[in-house]
């Protein structure tokens, strides 16, 4: 047993902060948010990027011309993604990536965005809709495709998130089944463990956010990150996080190694314990920033809606901790 | 990143669980939990039997007598012990975990000669002398003193939280030898031997209305130079150095306790009924239960976790205070679980009904104490906040 990260595993890691730092720095993404917001918020030159760096063909194997990497892997390259908030349906991109012929083709090189939706829960609201070149439908039979231009909704004028737009479905076109249920739950247990990665990110850049602010902010004559009262925010911050880590890396191993766990159990987890440190950190760094937490200007509101967004993908907590219940 | 075990690995946990199979029905009946010269005769026979089978300081160096394992080999013989329902390491473990890494790190070969041996046999069970009433949070403020007489230390004052100090052969004790320097840098390390004159035991009665640790007072006790371990007025240090020897290991068993303990909630769920319904039937209940069972996989996964770092470095990391603080703020959670659970049976601390509420409410009790106990959660959020963090320091 050796679970930390191997070398390879540190070089990508390291590479995929480097870019997601440089391509999609503070700037950019206050450019996008307050400046020059693009339809669906799905930048074009940045996703062909993100798909020259292996964001969608990092589990595709290499003679299918992707990266032939696993899901460990996937995990550390998501968990950057949610540190620097690149909006987009990464994920569902990069599950449509692995689908045999034209549709997963097109996913992998990044000249399709691809929304996925679990289509057994209601209301429908679809992410990113007017980016979209493809959506999937999740449902117990299986994975269906539809005509995003066929979707008639109404698009929602103020999300929560800025950079997730959402439409709101009465009825979702049939479509045409392209995997059966056996894969699409394989998409679920991926989906949800790199989900859980982008909450870790997301978390863990929250706990350097307000863990800076406390070391800045002075009130009554000292840095507030020296009263306990701040400092004990700041370490349930971090205990989280690693928590969060510890779960998330383990499910990803799991899933590609499904001897050394239960990928069920494993995978659960990941989620649950992913949402709940991206969500409560948010709420802790808000705390810690004061009435600055309260600000548009300051990032952490952003990073709390992002969490929100995740925590309702790929089961919530609600059943996700009952179902966890059940393997007891 | 591998959670796969080596070839090598498995066949350790293999030899172990064979071993244990035999060895599990050879132990006498656990004694009654006020019987302390019972509990020692029970917890040694274990470890006899371990030492026996070439088990004993698996986590030791082989030089101190121990085997050398790796930190996952430890980790293995954690988690198949406790599977097994092992005895758990209770008298011998100041001796095995603190006083004898430290005679092995800091102590003379003479040290090393005298005392280790009876740690790893059984023969010698040890207690702890570095609490005191004034200096809990802040050791370092401790007081009782020890001032040099020829080639003796007479030690005057007390110590507090001393578990199992009425059946030690020894305790493992700090003193103040230089009240007039900084207060970590007048500190002593010293071997007491525990029927030396002049040392009282008052045993403390706890919540649970029995005696799990008692007050030492020390009345001009002659402690010889040559049980000094380390140099004069390096306590501290000496102490430090052991501490963080811990590898990652230290919450195996109970987080493999506590994975067991939630089925067995889940079973006693299906068994209570409220208002004609089975707890069960209960959403809230079934998603704290699932919530729970998500921290506790995720502990097990960050043991794996820290015990891999250490593997790896040699040095532990600083996940110690990370774990501890989650680890027991959610076991706690899991006996305010069971406590609810319990409806009116948790009225009582025996078995009512047919319902396990004895051992239940017991520990229900017992789990004020882990928030507490080792470093207080407070204090473990500062060591996060401040070492990890790097938040300004208290003081």
């Amino acid at each position: 047993m050796d679970f930390q990260l191997s070398e390879d595993q540190r070089d990508l890691r390291s590479g995929v902060r480097e870019f997601c730092e440089g391509r999609f720095g503070r700037d950019r993404m206050r450019a996008l948010l307050d400046t020059a917001p693009v339809p669906g918020m799905v930048d074009r030159a940045l996703w062909r990027e993100l798909a020259d760096t292996g964001f969608f063909s990092l589990r595709v194997a290499e003679d299918a011309g992707g990266v032939g990497l696993g899901v460990a892997e996937a995990a550390l390259v998501y968990e950057e993604a949610g540190r620097v908030l690149l909006p987009g349906p990464l994920v569902a991109t990069h599950l449509a990536a692995s689908l045999p012929g034209e549709p997963g083709a097109k996913a992998a090189a990044g000249d399709a965005v691809v929304g996925l939706i679990e289509g057994d829960s209601w209301p429908l609201l679809i992410e990113h809709l007017d980016a979209l070149d493809c959506l999937l439908v999740l449902t117990d039979e299986g994975i269906r495709r539809v005509d995003p231009g066929a979707v008639r909704g109404v698009r929602v004028a103020h999300p929560v998130d800025p950079f997730t737009p959402v439409t709101s479905v009465d009825e979702l076109p049939v479509g045409e089944l392209v995997a059966d249920a056996l894969v699409a739950d394989q998409w679920r247990r991926i989906g949800a463990v790199l989900t859980g990665a982008l909450q870790l990110g997301i978390a863990g850049r929250l706990t350097e956010l307000a863990t800076r602010y406390a070391k800045e902010r002075e009130q009554f004559g000292r840095v507030i990150g020296g009263f306990q009262a701040v400092k004990h925010l700041c370490a349930d911050m971090l205990v989280r996080t690693e928590l969060a880590r510890a779960a998330v890396y383990a499910a990803a191993v799991t899933l590609d190694d499904p001897a050394v766990g239960d990928p069920e159990v494993a995978v659960l987890t990941a989620k649950v314990m992913g949402d709940d440190a991206a969500t409560r950190n948010g709420k802790d760094a808000t705390q810690v920033h004061g009435g600055m937490g309260f600000t548009w200007e300051v990032d952490v509101h952003l990073y709390l809606k992002r969490a929100w967004v995740h925590a309702t993908q790929f089961g919530g907590a609600e059943e996700n901790e009952e179902a966890l219940a059940a393997t007891l | 990143m591998d959670l796969r075990y080596t070839e090598a690995e498995e066949r350790f946990r293999a030899e172990l669980r064979a071993w244990l199979d035999r060895a599990i029905p050879l132990l006498p009946a656990k004694p009654d939990r006020n019987d302390w010269p019972g509990r020692r005769a029970y917890d040694t026979a274990w470890q006899r039997l371990l030492f026996e089978a070439g088990y004993a300081g698996l986590h030791w160096s082989v030089e101190a007598g121990g085997k050398g394992a790796t930190p996952t080999e430890h980790l293995i013989f954690l988690e198949e012990t406790e599977r097994a329902g092992a005895p758990y390491v209770g008298a011998n473990f100041v001796g095995l975990l603190h006083a004898g890494p430290t005679i092995d790190a800091a102590g003379t070969d003479e040290q090393r000669r005298r005392y280790l041996p009876g740690i790893l046999r059984g023969d010698d069970v040890w207690c702890q002398g570095f609490s005191e009433p004034g200096a809990g949070s802040d050791l370092a403020s401790l007081r009782t003193r020890a001032v040099r007489d020829g080639d003796d230390y007479v030690v005057n004052g007390s110590k507090i939280w001393t578990s199992h100090a009425e059946v030690a052969d020894y305790c493992e004790m700090l003193v103040r030898t230089d009240p007039d320097a900084p207060k970590h840098k007048g500190i002593t390390w010293l071997i007491v031997p525990m029927d030396t004159p002049g040392i009282t035991i008052r045993p403390l009665e706890t919540v649970m209305g029995t005696s799990e640790f008692a007050e030492v007072f020390f009345d001009d006790v002659r402690v010889p130079v040559a049980n000094r371990v380390g140099e004069e007025n390096d306590g501290w240090r000496v102490t430090m150095v052991t501490l963080s020897f811990e590898r990652g290991t230290a919450f195996v068993s109970e987080v493999v306790a506590c994975q067991r303990l939630l089925r067995e909630l889940a079973a006693l769920a299906k068994k209570v009924t409220r208002r004609q319904a089975s707890a069960w039937d209960d959403l809230a209940l079934r998603r704290e239960l699932g919530h729970l069972t998500a921290e506790f996989e995720a502990l097990w996964a960050l043991t794996k976790w820290n015990v891999s770092e250490a593997q790896r470095s040699g040095v532990p990391g600083v996940g110690g205070s990370v774990f501890k603080l989650r680890f027991s703020e959610t076991k706690q959670k899991v006996y305010d679980l069971a406590h609810r659970l319990l409806g009116r049976a948790a009225l009582a601390v025996d078995d009512v009904a047919g319902l396990p509420s004895g051992s239940l409410m017991d520990e229900r009790l017992s789990s004020l104490s882990y928030t507490i106990a080792a470093g207080t959660s407070q204090i473990q959020r500062n060591i996060v906040g401040e070492r990890i963090l790097g938040l300004p320091k208290e003081r």
